[in-house]
């Protein structure tokens, strides 16, 4: 038990049968989040960091579904679930915050409504309890006259509150897993630093473990403590946050870093990476980030694409970057 | 909310000044009254006093407040045919028309909202199917022939149902009644399914369009995420939402129904304002038909009217005069 990890993912595979074949939009990916815990998962559009999200709490939207691999919640398997099973475990055992806490709300409930609905269908309390508690997140997610607001409706908050009544919505029932999927991104800049401080709080606070999905470096960087880079469905490197971001690995994650804008660095002028992340359904034959890669070599053209297993275990290539090796070669 | 309830009685008014304006028109073009009730024998001076009498000498805006002065009175003048006072006839008439489109409103929208909501949830079902191909029929098929597609398989090949009439009925009042009879109650049945089914249908499909719809947003998805209930997501998060665009469709579908009335009254020989109303254009009824005219747009402007308040009951975000605040 001591050492059971709150989320467990092996070897997870998400599949879309299409006409023109199956798409893997989730590859091989495994890792672990620890309570108390935050993994950053970033990645470009399509890498396939919220369908792993998504995969994990049940909500692959059809025809994707996982066609092999496992989702351990506390050593309990649950991506085999369905139905009553899997709803039991939604908002008690994870919960899942969205990225528009503007579309996330029902416009017709009011914010106590939807708080008190939800602690009733997972905690066998009474409806007067139901509110008190409901009153009590709103307070602890940081909304002032908490006690007030609960007869407000979605449309009289502004967006950071909102976002926050949506950090609540997840957390009323008191789960041990958080999957946050891009909950800074539709916010104002200065609502966002706000919203990851927050969310930092509740993790150590509760003891959650919280699966960030984000696109935004910054926000890994400021707030994750382990950190997963996806590319094209499978995930390029994995490792704590320090390490990844200051002597990056993969060639990708390298490249992100150099296209962020970190106002630390100073640096006048931005590298991009060329090209674009190919299509799921045409994939090269090898690493799928060889065609962008500046280190690629006939290896990496021609062999079936590195996974974390077959490589070191953080980087999955052939060629990593920032290793004990490599620059034992450059000194 | 005050400001919104007032500006939209504003524009009604305005809307039955129009229609009371054609009503009106429809006297001076139609024929000429003096000719119609003096005969054959007539003086210059007969005519003279006649017109005088009937204000026809008066200008036309006169003439037209003077229409809308008793108009808003409830007078119509007699009718031509019957010789008596037009509002008399339709006070009779009325509680026929009002009883079958009742019936067959309440049909449309119970029936219309449950199969919508049903083959919505069960989109892939093959009874949900089924439903939805059958509603085609309902759509496409013209009023008139349902009612006597219904009149031959009911009442003349079964012999169930009566084919015609309102049945026996009590009178309560100034108001008639069918619903205290089994004849009246059984008369009822035909009328309100050919009337309704159109719109039941047209409902149905509505309901089912904007369920799907709300289905696919992100507020049901957080939902799910949270662990709610199917049948509270169903019921309580989604149907909400879908019944806000659904109500302005089926709040002018009611107006409708009324309105109608008068193919499926002339099917089925139902004594209503209606079957009133054809026959008063047989015999160029004028004062009756201008009657029915402003009756049908004073129902159909207040069951907007209603149902612009309704808005406000289920959609909080038109309730402006609510704190807004938090930021």
């Amino acid at each position: 038990m001591i050492n059971t990890p709150v989320l467990s993912v092996r070897d997870l595979v998400v599949e879309i049968p299409t006409r023109h074949g199956v798409l893997r939009p989730v590859d091989h990916v495994s890792y672990d989040i620890a309570a108390g815990e935050i993994l950053g998962v970033v990645g470009e559009s399509g890498a396939g960091k919220s369908m792993t999200g998504n995969a994990v709490i049940g909500l692959l939207d059809p025809p994707a579904r996982i066609t092999s691999g496992e989702v351990l919640l506390s050593g309990q398997p649950v991506h085999s679930l369905r139905g009553e099973a899997l709803r039991r475990l939604r908002g008690k055992r994870m919960g899942m915050i969205f990225q528009d806490p503007l579309t996330s709300l029902n416009p017709l409930l009011t914010v106590g409504d939807q708080l008190a609905e939800t602690i009733i269908e997972h905690l066998d309390v009474s409806q007067s309890e139901a509110r008190r508690r409901a009153v009590a997140a709103l307070d602890e997610v940081g909304i002032p006259a908490a006690s007030q607001r609960m007869g407000s409706y979605p449309h009289e908050f502004s967006g950071g509150m909102r976002q926050r009544v949506v950090i609540a919505l997840a957390l009323c029932a008191e789960p041990d897993l958080v999957i946050a999927d891009e909950p800074t991104t539709a916010l104002d800049v200065s609502v966002q630093a706000q919203i990851i401080v927050l969310l930092k709080r509740l993790c150590r606070e509760r003891g959650v473990a919280v699966m960030l999905v984000t696109h935004d470096m910054g926000v890994i960087a400021e707030a994750a403590d382990r950190v997963a880079v996806m590319y094209a469905g499978r995930l390029a490197e994995l490792g704590p946050v320090r390490e990844v971001l200051g002597r990056a690995r993969h060639p990708y994650t390298a490249g992100l870093m150099a296209s962020t804008p970190l106002a630390s660095q100073g640096r006048a002028r931005l590298r991009q990476i060329p090209g674009a992340m190919p299509r799921l359904g045409n994939l090269p034959p090898g690493c799928a980030f060889s065609p962008r890669c500046d280190r690629a070599q006939a290896q990496c053209h021609e062999e079936p694409g590195p996974t974390l297993k077959r490589c070191d275990g953080r980087a999955a290539c052939w060629f990593p970057l920032n290793t004990d090796a490599t620059e034992e070669a450059e000194a | 909310m005050l400001a919104y309830i007032i500006r939209r009685v504003a524009q009604s008014v305005l809307v039955l000044l129009v229609v009371g304006l054609v009503a009106f028109a429809m006297f001076r073009f139609v024929g000429d009254p003096v000719d119609a009730m003096l005969g054959q024998e007539r003086t210059q001076a007969d005519i003279a006093r006649l017109t005088a009498e009937l204000g026809l000498d008066q200008p036309f805006p006169v003439q037209y407040w003077r229409f809308l002065e008793q108009a808003v009175q409830g007078n119509f003048g007699l009718s031509y045919r019957q010789g008596r006072p037009v509002s008399e006839i339709l006070v009779e008439r009325l509680p026929a028309t009002l009883e079958l489109a009742f019936v067959s409103g309440l049909m449309a929208l119970a029936g219309g909202i449950a199969l919508g909501i049903f083959t919505a949830i069960w989109r892939r079902g093959i009874s949900a199917n089924i439903i939805m191909t059958v509603s085609l029929i309902g759509v496409s098929l013209p009023t008139f022939l349902i009612g006597i597609l219904l009149i031959y398989l009911f009442s003349v090949e079964l012999g169930w149902l009566p084919s015609f009439g309102r049945g026996e009925v009590t009178r309560i009042g100034w108001w008639t009644t069918g619903f205290l009879t089994e004849s009246g109650l059984k008369a009822l049945i035909l009328p309100a399914i050919t009337l309704g089914l159109y719109q039941m249908t047209l409902i149905m499909r509505l309901v089912r369009t904007e369920m799907l719809e709300v289905l696919r947003m992100e507020y049901i998805r957080f939902a799910r995420a949270r662990g709610i209930r199917e049948k509270s997501i169903n019921f309580r998060h989604a149907l909400k939402n879908t019944l806000v665009p659904v109500i302005t469709i089926t709040g002018l579908q009611l107006g409708s129904i009324i309105a109608f009335a008068i193919i499926t009254e002339t099917v089925f020989q139902w004594p209503g304002v209606g079957l009133l109303f054809i026959n008063a254009i047989q015999f160029v009824d004028i004062p009756v038909m201008a009657a029915y005219l402003m009756l049908i747009s004073v129902m159909f402007v207040g069951i907007n009217l209603i149902v612009d308040m309704l808005y406000f009951a289920i959609d909080p975000r038109l309730r402006v005069d609510r704190t807004a605040g938090g930021h």
